[in-house]
């Protein structure tokens, strides 16, 4: 015990002393904030941008139609006609609409045009032909002499809102939360054991290349060495990921409290404009940020969180004792390639699965990757939070705590041969072989 | 006398292979027991069962008298013949931790490494990493590592490879001083004139069988042949004549040796009725003798014949 307490806090130091670790924990945050700010300031340059349509309108009847909006403005070149207007305006206007004459309204709707040199957001075009299919029907209505107050007055909003069996209402946002909580936890996990499975497999390969492994296991079982290495190596990870987590957080916080500054100060800007116009503003916006309080305090919490744990450690030692194998089988990195792909590849159908897993949680797809012990772990931590029998999660717990059992047996057999193994780049039938040695 | 270390009857296979059939040996304490084999005859398979890094298919372990258990790692050290040490730590660490993986106490072990350290004449190194290090200076550490928490049995497999000769030597002279201080060594290794010079006793073991075993000394008189190398003072003249009348009574064959005189070098092989004394006599009438030694077989000539015998 207290051997392994001295493997432990090695590689734990080994790790943490290392200069590609300690640049990865420093880089890391400030890259992932910078990637965030790049994002949000991309967002904004393109929300900022104002487009100008220049239209000519030959039939005369749907001018009325083109009010400037905060993000387009619209010009009327109808006085000059088409071929002039094109010509003059080719660079200066992001695009020009072309209303024909033409003489029934069903030949008008189908008649227009939109001339621009790169093809037109899509956005854009879909608001013009609401406001177009709006002023058609319009004149279609009066055409059939029919009061247009009336027709108003028999429109209908239906909202559905939607509610489970045992009554918890459900939205959209909620849907969005459940995916960001699963999602996250289950990419973190893979996250988690790749980059710190491959570095258990590295500081395998390190003590073979370097030759101490035989001192080594001459004072400790090879058993008690993977394990300190496996358990060490987490520390470290874990140690890196608070680091990021806090450090992330307290960037976001500074720089949320900066552009929070920015956006108090451009809403007062607008609040003298438009003092009525603000508070609605921000009326709907707190009903929004209740609506998603209420969601998250919705969410399983306390399940998601014990399951985390428990998927986090059995799935990260299922995977970094297959690493742990592999490197002993091994003697150098480039060795490792045929062996890497079969460990890759549940990791990767997870990932993938738990897309599907957000469109459907419960379908069969999910169901079976959540309960097969090498994907549970990512894809049942992302079917959680939209609410798990508790049978599935137990099934899938025992099965992989099952496994874990077996395949560190496993790995602990071929690391124990694999370790005094020089030369030979093994196959999978002397794998097979050093489990009966 | 008493034994350190007594294996009975070890076999061991992987798979088809069989790595040691059937093998028992005994380091009487206090001596240098020379492990001795070809390539691949089985010697590091044994020497990681006594390890206990690899466990015997049968056959039985013995150290100091108990039956080998996990704690007894801390009565043996071993330097092994493919070893290493962490090359971007720090000597001085990597020696505590192993020291304490030994079962040493880190203020013990501490103290220990520096009385090492400054008889080696290598304190400066303590905070150096290995890499910083040349090979012959990394095995130095490696050495003191291996010794450092004074086992009663000490194992080690080709100590003297890469080191010069000024540093093989003190090597050489810390492991007798060990022995004298009471510890008992194993020693494996190709390089016979060491073994000469090392061992007490030895064992020959050969495609996974011990051939052959006991004490250094028994074994040379076992394989000892009856010939001795002769000079005679002569010149060009009187060579041939008496080289044919050494030749009418004995077995006579030309000996390689380069010699300072011209005198005839020979090695006769005398019966078994023949003593020493009869060759002289017969010799010191013919010519003025400047030469005479009994052939010993050395290490190297008793290996390969045993080993030539085996097969």
């Amino acid at each position: 015990m207290n051997k392994l307490k001295l493997i432990i806090k090695r590689e734990f130091l080994a790790k943490v002393k290392n200069k590609s670790f300690i640049v990865m924990t420093i880089l890391s945050p400030l890259l992932m904030v910078g990637l965030f700010m790049l994002i949000i300031f991309l967002n904004q340059k393109n929300s900022e941008e104002i487009r100008t349509v220049a239209f000519v309108d030959d039939s005369q009847l749907l001018t009325a139609v083109f009010k400037d909006t905060d993000k387009t403005k619209y010009v009327d070149l109808t006085a000059i006609g088409l071929e002039e207007a094109r010509k003059q305006t080719e660079n200066s206007y992001y695009g020009i609409l072309y209303i024909p004459k033409s003489d029934t309204l069903e030949n008008l709707s189908k008649g227009i045009l939109f001339y621009s040199e790169d093809s037109p957001s899509l956005n854009l075009i879909s608001a013009i032909e609401n406001k177009l299919e709006k002023k058609i029907r319009d004149l279609k209505i009066e055409q059939l002499n029919i009061d247009i107050n009336q027709v108003k007055s028999a429109e209908t909003d239906v909202e559905i809102t939607s509610e489970n069996f045992s009554g918890e209402k459900s939205s959209k946002i909620g849907s969005i939360l459940k995916m960001i909580t699963g999602g996250g936890f289950g990419y973190l996990i893979f996250m988690f054991i790749i980059i710190y499975g491959t570095s258990v497999m590295r500081s395998v390969i390190e003590e073979k290349t370097s030759r101490i492994i035989e001192v080594i296991i001459s004072s400790v079982k090879p058993f008690q060495l993977m394990l300190g290495k496996i358990l060490g190596n987490a520390l470290a990870g874990v140690l890196q990921f608070i680091i990021w987590m806090v450090s992330a957080g307290f960037l976001m916080f500074v720089i949320a409290s900066v552009f929070g500054l920015e956006s108090a100060s451009s809403s007062s800007a607008m609040g003298q404009m438009n003092p009525e116009m603000v508070q609605q503003v921000q009326e709907t916006a707190m009903s929004e940020l209740q609506l998603a309080f209420l969601e998250v305090k919705n969410l399983p919490i306390l399940t998601i969180f014990f399951s985390f744990i428990v998927y986090f450690i059995g799935g990260y030692l299922i995977y970094s004792s297959i690493y742990a194998a592999i490197g002993a089988a091994v003697d150098s990195e480039t060795d490792t390639q045929q062996f890497m792909m079969p460990v890759m590849l549940p990791l990767i159908i997870a990932i993938y699965v738990g897309f599907s897993v957000i469109e459907n949680p419960h379908g069969p797809i999910a169901l079976g990757f959540s309960l097969f012990p090498l994907t549970s772990p990512i894809v049942m931590l992302m079917r959680i939070p939209f609410g798990v029998p508790w049978w599935q999660i137990l099934t899938s717990m025992i099965l992989l705590i099952g496994t874990f059992i077996l395949i560190v047996w496993f790995a602990a057999k071929i690391y124990r041969v694999g370790i005094l193994m020089y030369g030979k780049k093994p196959t999978y039938k002397d794998l097979y072989k050093w489990l009966r040695y | 006398m008493e034994n350190v270390l007594t294996v009975e009857n070890v076999s061991k296979n992987y798979g088809n292979f069989t790595a040691l059939n059937n093998v028992s040996i005994s380091v009487p304490k206090g001596s240098v027991f020379g492990l001795l084999g070809p390539n691949g005859a089985g010697k590091t398979s044994l020497i990681r069962i006594i390890n206990q890094i690899t466990l015997p298919d049968s056959g039985t372990i013995y150290l100091g008298g108990e039956k080998l258990q996990p704690q007894h790692v801390h009565q043996i050290g071993y330097l092994p013949e493919e070893r290493g040490l962490y090359k971007s730590m720090k000597v001085g660490e990597q020696a505590l931790y192993l020291a304490q993986l030994k079962g040493l106490s880190k203020s013990e072990a501490k103290k220990k490494l520096q009385l090492w350290f400054e008889k080696f004449d290598i304190s400066n190194w303590w905070d150096k990493k290995i890499q910083e290090l040349s090979k012959g200076m990394a095995q130095k550490v490696q050495f003191i590592v291996t010794v450092l928490h004074s086992p009663k049995l000490l194992i080690f497999d080709e100590p003297f490879s890469g080191f010069d000769p000024i540093n093989a030597n003190l090597i050489k002279d810390e492991i007798l001083k060990l022995r004298d201080e009471g510890a008992s060594i194993i020693f494996s290794t190709h390089r016979m004139e060491s073994v000469e010079e090392l061992c007490d006793n030895i064992a020959l073991i050969n495609k996974s069988n011990k051939i052959l075993d006991g004490k250094l000394i028994d074994i040379k008189k076992q394989y000892r042949t009856n010939q001795f190398e002769v000079g005679l003072l002569s010149n060009k003249n009187t060579k041939e004549v008496l080289l044919n009348q050494v030749k009418e009574h004995f077995n006579v064959e030309t000996a390689a040796t380069k010699s300072f005189y011209n005198d005839l070098r020979l090695i006769v092989s005398l019966k078994n009725s023949e003593t020493s004394t009869d060759l002289i006599n017969f010799l010191n009438d013919k010519a003025q003798i400047n030469h005479f030694t009994e052939i010993i077989p050395s290490t190297n000539d008793i290996f390969i014949k045993a080993v030539g015998d085996n097969e």
